[in-house]
């Protein structure tokens, strides 16, 4: 059988329900053939209609679906040679995971013989062979994953679709679905599209991670890029482990601009090519947690630091390999510095304790 | 094991929920059972007076009876066709509603307007199928107007097509509501998954739908089969007299005092539903329809 192309072109794809709203408002995206995709965004921002829409189950209002070269708008499921893996999995309650997973090749007028064969080649791939025999009910949430994961792909679509997959499974037995949904992709080397609302899941697994709000893409790039560089606010505070500041340009000379601050020196951050920043603009700027470092009061700053903001710390939680302190550095956001737990416990900090939060200047980021 | 754990006094209050049924159930449903079963096997005087004893002659004479045979082959017929028709009609009547009918509200209301037939009296509801049905009826002044016959078609009223006419008119509601009742419980995501997998609305129908309504339409079975058996009324007027049922015939029995037969038949009739109904549930797992 001959592997068609299976890269997905999104162009000004929309979608209404009620013809005043857009669901989903001008989405323009294009995912390689072979990527594993996540849209990932909170709920009602448009990234399941997008889904469903790619699937063939919705219809865009306006905008185009091209798979492999191919516009699919008003074309079926099946023509359009995907699959998609449904939220809480839409398992046939009433057929066994062979008949569950043999399914789609029994509509499409298989013999028995034949689609038998390919379910048990199936069953086996997802490691279900002993539970071939059972009804959904009778399964653990993970091994009705995986019969889910194993009747979408039996068909050899070129894309495969799945609607927060691992939503229904509790924390342990996702890290490692997680981990199987990946080693499936590879293995089959198809397209997949994968919803979720996990911003760990999607770093996790993407080549390519779509972060969504309101209809609207607000970035798309590969996992790193998305998480350490952050394209504005939503987006550094959606995916998390930025602090994000905002404030007043004080002054722009050169290489970098200083914000101003209640603290003395104000916060210095570097310009970007892109960036046009000028004196009296209120500007966002991000910080990773894990950048900042702590100093006692008195205590000389790391080289590089040129910005040190004096805080008290607010509380402090216990992460295992690293503490998660809170401070009030800044007067209206949130402040947290990610202490590594060495570094942490060689010098206990208590709630309540005056420090100076800093961190190298080169790793502060204007944002968008 | 778990009654033995459980405390006298939750035992106590299970008995107290169950006593408003029991209290109903075994006046008026046991004792007259009871009574029937008692009289079946009483002898007579032929006018009415019962001798008690033990006798199987009643039995004996219900089931050497030629007539027996004949009534019930002409019961199960009327209730085969009833069951036939009342099940395709409600089951696409249950499909449209649940699957169709995007508007709940809407889908409410014509789930209402099916229970329109009962919104009067059997009696009632009988007598206007004359003036649909009848010799001077619209149906045969429309077919002599457009010149499809000459002569009234006469099979129409007062015969067995009217009867199951009629019944199919008055049972289908039994039909369609634990049918829609079971439709209601699919997923819908269900649907969408199948159509994911390239079936086609004739795929999903034989695959999904009619396996996973298979308790609602039993549930339906047994009511439409279960009414139909145990009716003379329709039978009677409908075929003008002309048919009978097996219950038509027990009811002439009364009629002329001869109660011990005719208690007779009407266990063997009981006896003969106890079988249909417990084939059905033997087929289909109704419990899941009740607990779910």
């Amino acid at each position: 059988m001959t592997i068609e192309r299976g890269d997905i072109e999104l162009a000004g794809v929309c979608k209404s329900f009620d013809g005043v709203t857009n669901v989903v408002d001008g989405v323009n995206l294009k995912i390689a053939d072979g990527a594993y995709c996540c849209f990932i965004g909170p709920s009602g921002c448009g990234k399941t209609t997008i889904l469903r829409m790619i699937a063939g189950h919705e219809d865009p209002t306006a905008g185009e679906i091209v798979i492999g070269g191919q516009n699919v708008v008003g074309l079926a499921p099946v023509q359009r040679r995907t699959a998609m893996m449904f939220q809480s999995y839409a398992l046939f309650p009433h057929l066994t995971v062979r008949d569950n997973i043999a399914f789609a090749l029994r509509v499409r007028g298989l013999s028995k013989a034949d689609r038998l064969r390919a379910a048990d080649a199936m069953i086996e791939k997802v490691r279900l062979t002993s539970f071939a025999d059972r009804l959904p009910a009778q399964l653990s949430g993970g091994q009705q994953q995986r019969v889910a994961l194993a009747r979408a792909a039996i068909t050899e679509p070129r894309v495969l679709l799945l609607d927060e997959p691992l939503s229904a499974l509790d924390e342990q037995l996702r890290v490692q679905m997680r981990q199987e949904l990946r080693r499936m992709q590879q293995e089959l080397g198809i397209t997949f599209i994968h919803v979720t609302h996990t911003q760990l899941e999607a770093i996790a697994l993407a080549d390519l991670v779509v972060v969504m709000e309101q209809g609207r893409i607000k970035q798309a790039g590969r996992a790193r890029d998305v998480y350490a560089h952050p394209h504005d606010r939503y987006v550094a505070e959606f995916m998390g482990g930025q602090n994000v500041l905002s404030g007043r340009v004080e002054k722009v000379n050169g290489a970098s601009f200083v914000l101003a601050q209640a603290a003395p020196g104000g916060i210095e951050v570097p310009l970007q090519a892109r960036a046009k920043i000028s004196v009296g603009d209120t500007v966002d700027i991000a910080v990773r947690r894990d950048d900042v470092t702590l100093v006692r009061p008195g205590q000389a700053l790391p080289a590089g630091c040129s910005t040190s903001l004096p805080s008290r710390v607010l509380a402090i939680e216990y992460q295992g390999y690293f503490v998660k302190v809170m401070l009030d550095a800044v007067p209206d956001d949130e402040f947290v510095a990610y202490v590594p737990e060495k570094t942490f416990f060689a010098d206990p900090l208590n709630v309540g304790d005056v420090v100076l939060a800093t961190w190298t200047t080169d790793r502060a980021r204007p944002l968008a | 094991m778990q009654s033995s754990q459980t405390p006298p006094r939750a035992n106590l209050a299970g008995w107290l929920c169950v006593s408003p049924l029991v209290a109903v159930l075994v006046p008026f449903f046991v004792a007259p059972i009871l009574v029937v079963l008692a009289a079946s096997f009483f002898a007579t005087d032929g006018f009415g007076g019962l001798t008690p004893g033990f006798t199987l002659s009643n039995y004996i004479e219900v089931l050497h009876s030629a007539l027996t045979l004949k009534l019930y082959l002409a019961t199960i017929k009327f209730t085969v066709l009833t069951w036939i028709f009342t099940l395709i009609i409600g089951f696409f009547v249950a499909y449209f509603l649940v699957f169709h009918v995007r508007n709940q509200l809407l889908a409410i209301g014509l789930f209402l307007l099916c229970t329109v037939p009962f919104w009067t009296s059997n009696i009632i509801r009988m007598i206007s199928w004359i003036p649909l049905l009848g010799k001077e009826g619209l149906i045969n002044q429309a077919l002599l107007a457009t010149g499809a016959i000459h002569q009234p078609l006469e099979v129409l009223l007062f015969s067995d097509l009217a009867v199951v006419i009629a019944y199919v008119h008055q049972l289908t509601i039994f039909m369609i509501v634990p049918i829609f009742n079971s439709m209601a419980r699919i997923d819908k995501k269900l649907i969408e998954a199948a159509i994911d997998a390239g079936a086609s609305r004739f795929d999903i129908m034989r695959l999904i739908v009619v396996p996973m309504s298979k308790s609602g339409i039993a549930l339906g079975t047994i009511f439409v089969v279960s009414i139909v058996m145990g009716d003379f009324f329709v039978v009677k007027v409908m075929s003008g007299g002309g048919s009978a049922s097996v219950v038509s015939a027990f009811y002439e029995d009364v009629g002329v005092l001869q109660y011990p037969t005719a208690a007779a038949s009407a266990v063997l009739l009981t006896l003969v539903l106890v079988a249909v109904v417990s084939l059905i549930l033997r087929t289909v797992d109704i419990r899941q329809e009740i607990t779910r």
